[in-house]
């Protein structure tokens, strides 16, 4: 147990000082990087709570698609990195002040209802049922029975994702010379053929 | 001292205010701000599966994948819309997005 709360702290402090560098480093690529720390961190906090599947599935979607796409496009971008940077100083005020006042709020009304209520701490398994199942075969059990619908809604939203991304990236440059199939095939001899007759002595034009 | 979900709800609620802290922080720099987002949505997935262990129900592990899902296809198309955005005006600075303002 006290090996298990010396990993949770760990896991949560990596988090927490990772997410504050992700908002507050000068370079974006290094926020990328701590964003894939934060990431991997969570990870490690869902495995110590018992959620094997989704932490699994934040490495690989998280940190092995979003977070590389992010990578791509900072790098891909050329930007002036330095002119963004020109507000930070005016809006640290008012983004710390939000953000204490939403802090407090959160943290008191965690301390205020979870707590007193006497909630159960650390159950030994997370299984439905009471039969001994591991979180991957018990999540897949109700999410293609009870929430299919679902499943199959964020398939389709993930589709969308795809095809809008897709359209909005592609464009046709008019400076670059491309095959045209049907052109090519249409053409007729008539079109593409020319019999000259060349009179002696002045040669064709 | 045993770990309990109001440690896990700390966590997440940290890392929320921080997400919140980057948007208000880079008002400028809209990938930072994506970032941020994710990062919120990482604090409510740990929010969800924190009280779907404790509370002994699997439901909010299967709405914690549905949040990951919405948050790469979010990914997805803001860093699209940014990647188009830089070509017809070469730079990202939100502050300039006041084109449609009537």
């Amino acid at each position: 147990m006290i090996v298990q709360a010396i990993m949770f702290y760990v896991f949560a402090a990596l988090a927490v000082a990772s997410g504050v560098l992700v908002v507050s480093s000068r370079n974006p690529v290094h926020s990328v990087l701590f964003l894939i720390l934060a990431f991997f961190n969570a990870a490690g906090l869902f495995v110590l709570i018992g959620a094997e599947f989704l932490a699994m599935i934040l490495v690989i979607v998280y940190v092995g698609a979003v977070a590389v796409l992010f990578l791509f496009v900072v790098m891909m971008l050329d930007i002036d990195f330095a002119d963004l940077r020109s507000g930070f100083v005016r809006y640290l005020p008012v983004g710390a002040l939000v953000g204490f006042i939403l802090l407090a709020e959160l943290i008191l009304d965690i301390g205020s209802s979870v707590v007193a209520s006497g909630m159960p701490s650390l159950p030994a398994a997370s299984a439905a049922g009471g039969v001994a199942l591991t979180n991957t075969r018990a999540l897949g059990d109700i999410l293609y029975t009870r929430y299919l619908f679902a499943f199959q809604a964020a398939g389709l939203i993930l589709l969308v994702a795809m095809i809008g991304a897709i359209v909005l990236t592609l464009r046709r440059r008019a400076d670059v010379r491309r095959q045209s199939i049907s052109a090519q095939l249409a053409r007729t001899r008539a079109q593409s053929v020319e019999v000259v007759k060349v009179p002696v002595g002045s040669g064709s034009r | 001292m045993a770990i309990g979900l109001a440690h896990y709800l700390t966590v997440a609620a940290i890392l929320f205010t921080l997400g919140i802290f980057g948007i208000f922080l880079n008002r400028k720099n809209v990938i930072i701000m994506l970032m941020s987002i994710e990062l919120m949505l990482l604090a409510v997935s740990i929010n969800f599966v924190a009280f779907s262990v404790f509370l002994n129900d699997l439901v909010g592990q299967a709405f914690a994948m549905f949040v990951l899902t919405v948050a790469a296809a979010e990914a997805a198309i803001g860093l699209a819309i940014l990647v188009v955005y830089f070509r017809n005006r070469g730079t990202i600075a939100v502050e300039d997005i006041n084109m449609m303002k009537g």
